[in-house]
């Protein structure tokens, strides 16, 4: 579905969404927009992935949601992150920082 | 705390899938929303801008999906569409599933109709406060053959006063009594009980109040509290019934209560409750059961020593018999649970009913079992398809464990439906004896029971086909190219070893069943102690003291009755007594032989005592051997004789003919009698019971116990006639007894063939049960072995073929099939032979005149069953003989 732009990497979309959220509490389709925005447009959510990815989140105990009025007094579900959810955040940008310093070396050797 | 907010985000799911889809929706519509509002800010029109969010947002029914797979309900929504497809396949195979479904019903139906009537009668605890703490209080002589009476009035004061482990006793006595001045009059079961026995129980009425220390007392008016039944029956359920009057026995007595539905006493359900005055209180008088509550936490052996701590104090209190007689007969008191009393010897039967059941049940499973095992097997190449395409071999066995579940669940259902049809029958062809047949039925309890019965039937059965598909066979029965011959060799030892087993459980069945008919042949072909019972129509009179005050008047109402009787047409003869053979009414004492001194310290040996009228013996036509009957004139002189059974005769002397003019008597101090005759042997405990020693007075005797003139005015009248239904006398029987005295109520009406019945009704009952179960087990067992061996040939085809194509003789292809199934056969009767040996012990108690270990019924079962068995191989054997080698060889 991401044609032009990068594929997103598998697994990262779940950290991206935690970062998002752990700035302000959210509905999906700023997520999406805010990750786009952010990424000046580099990354492309897969919409059908969001909301997957959101449930399982939410499953997981590390988001909550609930339904709240938006500035424009529409009804949408807001996700907001947890304890538990800014404890994983952690864990998950260390684990990438990781990899992405060792692929960085890899990839500088000459 | 993840873990719980993970759980409640699956309970939401799980419990509310369409809220979750509704929110699920708004969320989505929501997105949509706003992206066709932000392409709309960029310049799309609104109908362009729409259609865009809806292309970005991509194909929306699964990414839905997707997202309703994070709900993590997968499994059960997986259960659903197995169980979707499990009916579709039923559906497309009727005839397995209808077999399948069938045997199961089978053998569910019969295990939980029977265990309906177990927990009715033998598990569920009594319905009572506490029932646990509930315990029946016994004394026991052992010493003189005594295993356990009812209360003496002494011992039960000295409980109720002084016993730690009691919270309280009440005692309480069966009493007949006569109603009159409501409609016609009528003899009702009532129950005198002490003012502690409600308490004790926990039972308080449901109107107006218990009994207390004045009820019963000396110059208190008389009181009565009725039960529900009989307040409903009688009174319509009368609100202003309490004050009311009742005559009893011709004595007013004002209501003052009226008990809960449902209240018994041990078996009893009186329709009367009388406060209970003792007339005399000392040590003896054996005759009050007795109910008392343990304290918390008392055990049953702390209460015993209890108890008998007591004895000593009861005798110096209370007098009575010595403490030196007690010892003597090595007398103490125990308790036991409540229930036990209730329930009695009729756990034994039914426990041993269940196990059949069981039995045939496995039995069952074990057919459809094999049934699945066929299935799974024509199914393999088509599991093996399924695997190498990627289903995971834990979704595969789910698929058949949901597929036997649903078997499972529906054999249970028309299980069900066979049970509700069976309690029907099995509670009209109970024995009356048989206690709480009102608790039986499809209770909770039972519906759980089927439930689960069905679901571990269907597991197991479904989990087996499961276990034959080993890691490496699927992939070897894609590469067979679907001949399977290499698995068939493994399929075919489990088959059989499945008939050997089914073969064992039959002849376990049929050797029990055969034990019980051996058991009532044997019952049969005792003499009771009268002949043709079916033309004796048999009721008690009872004629109170009121009507007539004396022992002669009494004796004489009764005289009257019978001579009325014996002009009815179509009467033969008519007679009356105490007791009539087997209906349960006892008396009993030792007696003193003239010539036979007791040497001290020897037990005297209990005799039964009964009190006839002339023409007893006459009417149920037992045999006179020596002297003759009672006649009136000895009931009118109060002459001190008595006829006696053979085996009291010959206990003392050679020839019953000895015994004639012969004198004993019942205590040192009371007069010696006479013995006029000797009959046969009465096996009035019932047909299976040994004969005891009867002693036989003229209606009115005087001086038996040092007590005066002393007359039964409760007797059983035998009518025997010549009409073909012996009940239609009754209402010239009726009108004959009026005319003489318009209050007499006739109650108990029974033909003798009654009495006999009921005391056979445990051994019937359990006989016709076995019967069934052994027949059910029997035509399954018959099923599975000719399964098994049908599928043998099947499989071996070609092998026929090619043995025919190379010489062998049908006969001898035949004699190999015919050889397996007798080998299996043989296996299963052996092995069942050695099982029955050792179960069948258990039922010994229900045995008369057989062994458990029975050899005719033993060498019987194994060679009908094996014949059977042969015949049942032959067909397949047949068919095998009959392969068209050529077509044989082409085949596949």
């Amino acid at each position: 579905m991401g044609k032009k732009k990068p594929d997103m990497i598998k697994g990262t979309l779940d950290m991206l969404i935690l970062k998002v959220l752990s700035l302000e509490p959210m509905h999906g389709w700023g997520i999406s927009e805010r990750i786009q925005q952010i990424s000046e447009d580099e990354l492309q959510v897969n919409q059908g992935s969001l909301y997957a990815s959101l449930h399982k989140l939410t499953r997981e105990g590390w988001i909550r949601s609930s339904w709240r009025a938006t500035e424009n007094n529409r009804r949408a579900r807001y996700y907001g992150l947890t304890r538990a959810g800014e404890k994983q955040l952690g864990i998950e940008a260390e684990h990438w920082t990781r990899l992405t310093v060792a692929v960085e070396r890899i990839m500088a050797t000459t | 705390m993840r873990w719980i907010a993970n759980l409640a985000f699956r309970l939401r799911a799980t419990l509310a899938p369409g809220r979750m889809e509704r929110e699920l929706d708004d969320e989505v519509a929501f997105h949509m929303e706003m992206e066709a509002r932000r392409l709309a800010q960029r310049g799309m029109t609104e109908e362009e801008a729409r259609r865009q969010a809806r292309r970005n947002f991509g194909p929306a029914l699964r990414n839905k999906e997707r997202a309703r797979e994070a709900w993590g309900i997968g499994l059960i929504q997986d259960l659903k569409a197995d169980a979707r497809y499990a009916v579709r396949g039923l559906r497309r195979n009727p005839a397995f599933a209808a077999v399948a479904i069938l045997t199961l019903a089978l053998g569910i139906g019969g295990t939980t109709a029977i265990f309906g009537v177990l927990n009715g009668v033998v598990l569920k605890p009594l319905p009572f406060h506490e029932p646990e703490r509930l315990v029946a209080v016994h004394h026991t002589m052992p010493a003189i053959g005594v295993d356990e009476t009812p209360l003496s009035p002494a011992l039960y004061l000295t409980f109720r006063e002084h016993s730690r482990t009691l919270e309280d006793i009440g005692v309480w006595k069966r009493r007949p009594v006569t109603i009159t001045g409501l409609a016609q009059p009528e003899q009702v079961e009532a129950a005198l009980v002490t003012e502690g026995l409600f308490p004790v129980l926990g039972v308080s009425p449901v109107l107006g109040r218990s009994f207390d220390e004045t009820d019963g007392a000396p110059g208190s008016d008389a009181t009565v509290i009725l039960s529900h039944g009989y307040w409903i029956r009688r009174f319509g359920g009368d609100p202003a019934i309490l004050g009311r009057t009742i005559r009893i026995d011709g004595n007013e007595v004002t209501i003052v209560g009226v008990t809960p539905a449902g209240l018994r006493l041990g078996r009893l359900a009186p329709d009367l409750y009388i406060p209970l005055a003792f007339n005399w209180v000392g040590v003896g008088n054996w005759s009050f059961p007795g109910i008392a509550r343990l304290r918390p936490g008392v055990e049953l052996e702390q209460a015993n020593q209890d108890l008998d701590l007591m004895t000593v104090l009861a005798t110096e209190q209370y007098g009575g018999m010595p403490l030196s007689t007690l010892r003597e007969r090595e007398f103490s008191s125990f308790v036991r649970p409540l229930k036990d009393d209730v329930v009695g010897r009729a756990s034994t039967a039914l426990w041993i009913v269940f196990g059949t059941v069981g039995l045939v049940l496995l039995v069952a499973c074990t057919n459809v079992a094999n049934l699945f095992l066929v299935r799974a097997e024509t199914r393999q190449r088509d599991a093996a398809l399924r695997s190498a395409v990627g289903a995971s071999r834990g979704r595969l066995a789910r698929q058949f464990v949901t597929e036997s579940t649903v078997i499972g669940m529906l054999g249970g259902a028309a299980g069900l439906l066979l049970a509700y049809g069976g309690h029907r029958v099995l509670l009209r062809m109970a024995p009356p004896n048989l206690p709480r047949l009102e608790e039986v039925g499809l209770n909770p309890v039972v519906l759980l029971f089927a439930l689960g019965v069905s679901l571990l039937a269907g597991l197991i059965f479904g989990t087996i086909p499961v276990l034959r598909y080993g890691r490496g066979e699927l992939a070897e029965s894609l590469k067979e190219g679907g001949r399977g011959a290499g698995a068939g060799r493994r399929w075919v030892r489990l088959r059989s070893l499945f008939a050997i087993t089914q073969v064992a459980m039959v002849v376990v069945l049929l050797v029990g069943s055969g034990l019980m008919i051996r058991t009532f042949q044997a019952l049969k072909n005792v003499a009771p102690g009268f002949q043709r019972p079916g033309e004796v129509l048999t009721l008690r009179i009872s004629v109170p003291s009121t009507d007539a005050p004396t022992a002669d008047d009494a004796a004489r109402t009764h005289q009257q009755i019978l001579e009325g009787i014996a002009q009815i047409p179509g009467v033969t003869s008519v007679a009356a007594a105490g007791s009539v053979a087997m209906d349960g009414w006892e008396a009993w004492d030792d007696v003193e032989v003239e010539g036979f001194p007791q040497s001290l310290g020897e037990v005297p040996v209990l005799r039964r005592f009964n009190w006839i009228t002339p023409g007893y013996f006459a009417t149920l036509e037992n045999p006179i051997l020596a002297g003759r009957s009672i006649e009136w004139v000895d009931v009118y002189e109060h002459r001190p004789v008595a006829v006696v059974t053979e085996n009291f005769a010959r206990e003392f002397w050679d020839h019953p003919a000895d015994a004639i003019g012969k004198r004993f008597r019942t205590a040192p101090d009371t007069h010696c009698c006479e013995i006029v005759g000797v009959v046969q042997n009465v096996h009035t405990t019932g047909v299976g019971e040994a004969a005891p020693a009867v002693i036989y007075w003229p209606l009115v005797v005087e001086e038996l116990w040092g007590t005066g003139v002393l007359t039964m005015r409760d007797l059983r009248h035998a009518i025997r006639t010549s009409r073909p239904d012996p009940a239609s006398i009754l209402p010239e029987v009726r009108e004959t007894v009026w005319r003489v005295n318009p209050n007499l109520p006739l109650a108990e009406i029974l033909t003798l063939e009654d009495i006999l019945a009921d005391s056979m009704a445990r051994t019937s009952f359990t006989l016709v049960m076995l019967g069934i179960a052994a027949a059910v087990s029997l035509l399954l067992g018959i099923v599975g072995v000719y399964g098994v061996l049908s599928y043998l040939v099947a499989q071996r085809t070609r092998e026929m073929g090619v043995r025919l194509a190379l010489g062998a003789r049908p006969v001898d292809v035949r004699r190999m099939i015919v050889r397996q199934g007798g080998t299996l056969g043989a296996a299963g009767v052996a092995i069942g032979l050695g099982v029955a040996v050792g179960l069948t012990r258990l039922m010994s108690t229900l045995l008369f005149g057989v062994s458990p270990v029975d050899l005719p019924t033993y060498g019987g079962v194994a060679g009908a069953l094996l014949g059977v068995l042969l015949l049942a191989s032959y067909l397949p054997a047949r068919r095998a003989a009959a392969v068209d080698a050529t077509e044989a060889l082409r085949w596949e």
